[in-house]
């Protein structure tokens, strides 16, 4: 049911309008340029609005208009290869409507409505749906796209074959029509039919990662890490490299360079797991810094329901996000422009239950069609001063299974990824360590273990050896330091631009179990002939 | 459209830099105003805040000698904008986009929004033509490309400002173009301005300069960086020319910041500052870059002393999370006479990996990079391990890698006030690797 109102008042990205029957989360128009908003907070009389585009240049008495509908997603086939910003308004459309710049007002349809797709049933005329149960499917690059019911009955027409997502499918007896493309509010989970424990590794060709400190399909992880410590590359590592079906991408509040550059390089890769264009399994939504900031806080519920949407096809999908600081930030700016109570350092109060909420998205799921299909999320968290007591690092950390902290006196040696080995931890490490055993080799428990513990020994022979100088070790100590550095530099260091950005598990393997077994021959020789260059030669023979 | 000029003689209340207006019936966010004082003295303003019929504005200039009695807003119904105009080029202005330089105010070709519009992400050209600024701990280590945003993080009495007009005066494109210089001075002494006004009058490819003295008003503080930012990508995207804006101090923007936060009535986030810094910062940095199809490019240079030395301070911190990239200068390289003191272990250029190599500089130059970086932490690490066991604890491979640090500071980063080609930089990283038979060399 549409509203109608006018502005009384203006504060940053918030404006309080003068509109009855307006509803909590209802999207709203505001202005005579059309600005889309969001209701956040309604008294007597007087509501206020989250307004996600600038509002320079927006005057008081404008007419506002109450959509009656929440803020949505819309979700279809051919969301795949493209960018759309933190409202899902596809930035290819935009540069042809309004220029190399983005300005307000304009709301072009996020999927392409023109383009003919051939649609296949799985259900006839008579028989009768669930809501988000699939129709039918399209078939959208490498994937299977299945088309959801959006509402329970029994159907009365069904067309198969050729379509736009003008054009309807069909309807249902009650009248409901069935159409390609159908829309889901983006702060409400999609549901499924029951979340099952993660088991499946989800392999992300990072040796560090997949070998120390391992990811699931379903599970979740965070990196933190001041600013040069390799955030950004490594989640572009990610996203061009781990094994999943999907990939979504948030640049959420960062560099607008990064993004051309991203997107540069994933038009021209391959995926490495299919041969396939890297682009068609990846969706980007970008909002870097400079966009509006209320546009930034929804760019992850954004991102969150289309990958939900993906899974729900029984496809396991992966989001990045860089970065959840910056997200939170937007909360902290939205929170303050309605006078809120703030919190720990000027965040809102309900910002750890706000991301425990958006975390708990994840997981893997039976899905309504009885497949199985996961949500996986790997965010960066940009700590302000590298420190990592402040709030949304804390908060994140209190939800994620996984924690990769990157180091900047890592990052300052060019040690990169910049993963510290001592601090970071994976909950799910043990889970999988029968997994790896089982399907790469027998081994990998036990050197995983053996090149932990080289490490750990490492850092406490180190730390004699800044006393008495590393002369004054004894042999076995100086071949324990020399192994350690060829772990941390041939190993556990994966330069991203060269052909070794990416490892398989048997690589991984091949790789440490290598550096591990000169290891063990080069001690054997200290301790049979006690010659501590020969045994550092046989360290650094293949 | 407004048909009649709204005039108010209702003001509220005057805070210093703010002053309320009641009983306004229309008004827009951002919109300009005008304010005549009690003796005729005339202000320009903006508004901030819009209640119901109360009006919150910000005042540029100096506010002294308003009154409630008798001063007057009258609104513009239009958001503040800067006249541009190739005219600009040559021109001193101050932070009102008034002329300073005792000429006349040029016509303007068009007005622009001062906040300008965030460049679509698709719309964006990689940035990746490499930048001869002339330094070898910039141009080896860290390089600068195109339409890329690079700060300089100094220290209080460190030789920030000779190494910006070094830049200024050395850096060429890799074609041989020449750079236009838009110069913000924000908070400067005089002293400091009139020495990076010699370097700019001797400018090849021209410059414009927007000037706000220490002892001008504050507020006008934040809106030079964004005049001089809107002039930049009009010279850029519209007469595609290649500019280097330069802005000097960020902290005096930030602090400006702060206190406009605090008579707002605000609340204040890490060390006061406001919580929007973040947001605020990347509106002016995010403007660099090049556009694709578009000849032109804005690249950034932003001069930020740190507080206390302390690169965890917010200003250096938010500023290292947009930027791509930053050189850090050190005191320590200071006080022993190297120029300039460039920190090659914390600096960095994020877009380095594609402007150098192959075509862009030469193909040798990531591996000498790398292993110059390389050899050179391993030196800084050993020094620590100096300090306590002493030179004759050490095996001669360590001793060796302590004087290549010491040698590499001495001969590539120190160059005094010679300006090095990128062949000639490469060469002398080159020889240094060779004479201390390390590899890479």
């Amino acid at each position: 049911m549409k509203v109608e109102g006018r502005i009384i008042g203006i504060s940053g990205p918030t404006v309080s309008v003068d509109c009855e029957g307006l509803r909590l989360y209802d999207r709203v128009v505001v202005g005579r340029d059309r600005l889309c908003g969001e209701v956040v907070r309604i008294e007597r009389q007087k509501a206020i609005v989250q307004v996600y585009e600038n509002t320079l240049g927006l005057a008081v008495g404008e007419p506002v208009e109450g959509l009656g509908l929440p803020l949505t997603v819309k979700l279809g086939p051919g969301l795949l290869g493209n960018l759309f910003d933190g409202l899902q308004r596809p930035l290819e459309a935009l540069r042809a409507a309004s220029g190399p710049f983005i300005r307000s007002g304009y709301d072009p349809f996020p999927l392409d409505c023109d383009r003919p797709w051939q649609f296949e049933p799985l259900k006839g005329v008579g028989d009768t749906v669930a809501s988000g149960e699939p129709l039918g499917a399209v078939a959208e690059g490498p994937f299977r796209h299945l088309l959801f019911a959006p509402a329970s009955g029994k159907i009365a027409s069904l067309n198969a074959g050729e379509f736009t997502l003008r054009q309807p499918l069909g309807h249902l007896e009650d009248g409901t029509v069935l159409r390609g493309w159908q829309e889901w509010p983006a702060r409400k989970p999609r549901p499924y039919v029951r979340k099952r424990a993660p088991e499946q590794p989800l392999v992300t060709g990072q040796r560090c990662l997949d070998f120390l400190f391992p990811l699931v399909r379903g599970g979740t992880a965070i990196f933190p890490g001041g600013f040069g410590t390799g955030k950004t590359v490594l989640e572009q590592s990610l996203a061009k490299y781990a094994d999943v079906d999907v990939v979504i991408y948030v640049g959420c509040g960062e560099r607008g360079n990064e993004m051309a550059e991203l997107l540069d390089e994933i038009v021209s890769l391959k995926d490495p797991w299919t041969d396939g264009p890297l682009m068609e399994r990846t969706l980007i939504v970008a909002n870097t810094s400079n966009m509006p900031v209320a546009a930034r806080e929804a760019s992850l519920y954004t991102a969150v329901t289309v990958a939900e949407y993906y899974r729900d096809m029984g496809l396991h999908v992966l989001l990045l996000a860089d970065s959840v600081s910056r997200w939170a930030e937007a909360l902290r700016e939205i929170s303050s422009s309605l006078e809120e109570m703030p919190g720990e350092e000027g965040y809102p109060t309900y910002l750890n239950s706000r991301l425990a909420g958006f975390f708990e998205r994840a997981g893997l799921v039976e899905t309504a069609s009885g497949d199985l299909g996961s949500l996986s999320m790997v965010l960066a968290v940009s700590p302000p001063g590298g420190d990592f007591t402040e709030p949304v690092t804390q908060a994140c950390l209190r939800a994620a299974g996984a924690f990769y902290m990157l180091d900047t006196a890592l990052a300052h040696s060019r040690h990169f990824p910049a993963v510290h080995w001592g601090q970071s931890y994976s909950l799910y490490a043990s889970e999988l360590m029968a997994h790896f055993a089982e399907t790469v080799s027998s081994r990998w428990p036990e050197l995983v273990s053996r090149c932990r513990d080289l490490l750990l020994r490492e850092q406490g022979v180190r730390e004699v050896a800044e006393i008495v100088g590393l002369e004054g070790l004894q042999d076995a100590d100086r071949l324990l330091i020399r192994v350690a550095e060829r772990i941390r530099r041939d190993f556990l260091c994966q330069n991203a631009y060269t052909s070794e950005a990416f490892s398989t598990p048997e690589q991984t393997l091949n790789r440490i179990s290598a550096i591990v077994d000169a290891y063990e021959r080069a001690s054997q020789r200290l301790e049979d002939d006690g010659l501590l260059d020969e045994a550092l030669a046989e360290l650094d023979r293949e | 459209m407004r048909l009649c000029e709204h005039r108010y003689q209702s003001i509220g209340a005057i805070r210093s830099p703010l002053l309320i207006v009641e009983r306004v019936i229309e008004s827009r966010i951002g919109e300009t105003v005008s304010i005549l004082g009690p003796q005729g003295e005339k202000l320009e303003g903006e508004v901030l805040r819009i209640d119901g019929q109360t009006v919150l504005l910000q005042v540029f200039g100096e506010t002294r000698g308003l009154d409630i009695r008798y001063s007057t807003v009258i609104f513009s119904d239009a958001v503040k904008k800067a006249p541009v105009s190739m005219a600009c080029l040559g021109r001193v202005f101050n932070g009102s986009f008034q002329p300073v330089d005792g000429r006349r105010m040029f016509v303007p070709e068009k007005w622009l929004p001062i906040s300008g519009y965030p460049i679509n992400p698709v719309a964006r050209a990689r940035p990746e033509e490499f930048i001869e600024t002339g330094y070898s701990a910039i141009d080896g280590l860290n390089t600068l490309v195109r339409g890329q945003k690079l700060p300089v993080f100094s220290c209080a009495g460190l030789p920030a400002r000779e190494i910006a007009a070094g830049i200024l005066r050395q850096a060429r494109l890799s074609g041989g173009g020449d750079f236009v210089v838009v110069f913000a001075a924000l908070g400067l002494t005089h002293r400091e301005y009139s020495l990076y006004m010699e370097v700019l009058q001797a400018m090849r490819g021209g410059f414009v300069a927007f000037v706000n003295l220490a002892d001008e008003p504050v507020v006008e503080r934040l809106l030079a960086p964004r005049l001089a930012l809107t002039l930049a990508e009009f010279l850029a995207f519209e007469k595609a020319m290649d500019v280097l804006v330069l802005v000097t101090d960020m902290v005096n923007y930030c602090d400006a910041l702060r206190e406009i936060s605090t008579s707002r009535e605000e609340l204040p986030g890490r060390r006061g500052y406001p919580g929007y810094l973040y947001s605020d910062l990347a509106s002016l940095y995010e403007r660099a870059g090049r556009l694709k199809g578009v000849p032109g490019s804005v690249t950034m240079l932003p001069v930020a002393t740190m507080p206390e030395d302390d690169i965890t301070h917010p200003i250096p911190d938010l500023t290292g999370y947009i930027t791509e990239g930053q050189v850090v200068l050190s005191r320590d390289l200071h006080q022993r006479g190297i120029f300039p003191p460039i920190d090659v272990l914390p600096s960095l250029s994020r877009l380095m990996q594609r402007g150098i190599g192959e075509g862009r500089t030469r193909s040798d130059h990531r591996a000498l990079a790398n292993a110059l970086y390389r050899h050179y932490a391993r030196g800084r690490e050993l020094r620590q391990l100096e300090a306590i066991v002493g030179r004759e604890g050490m095996g001669s491979a360590d001793i060796n890698i302590l004087s290549f640090a010491e040698a590499f500071e001495r001969r590539f980063i120190h160059q005094g006030e010679e300006r090095r080609t990128i062949a000639q930089t490469l060469d002398v990283g080159f020889a240094l690797l060779k004479e201390f038979a390390l590899e890479g060399g």
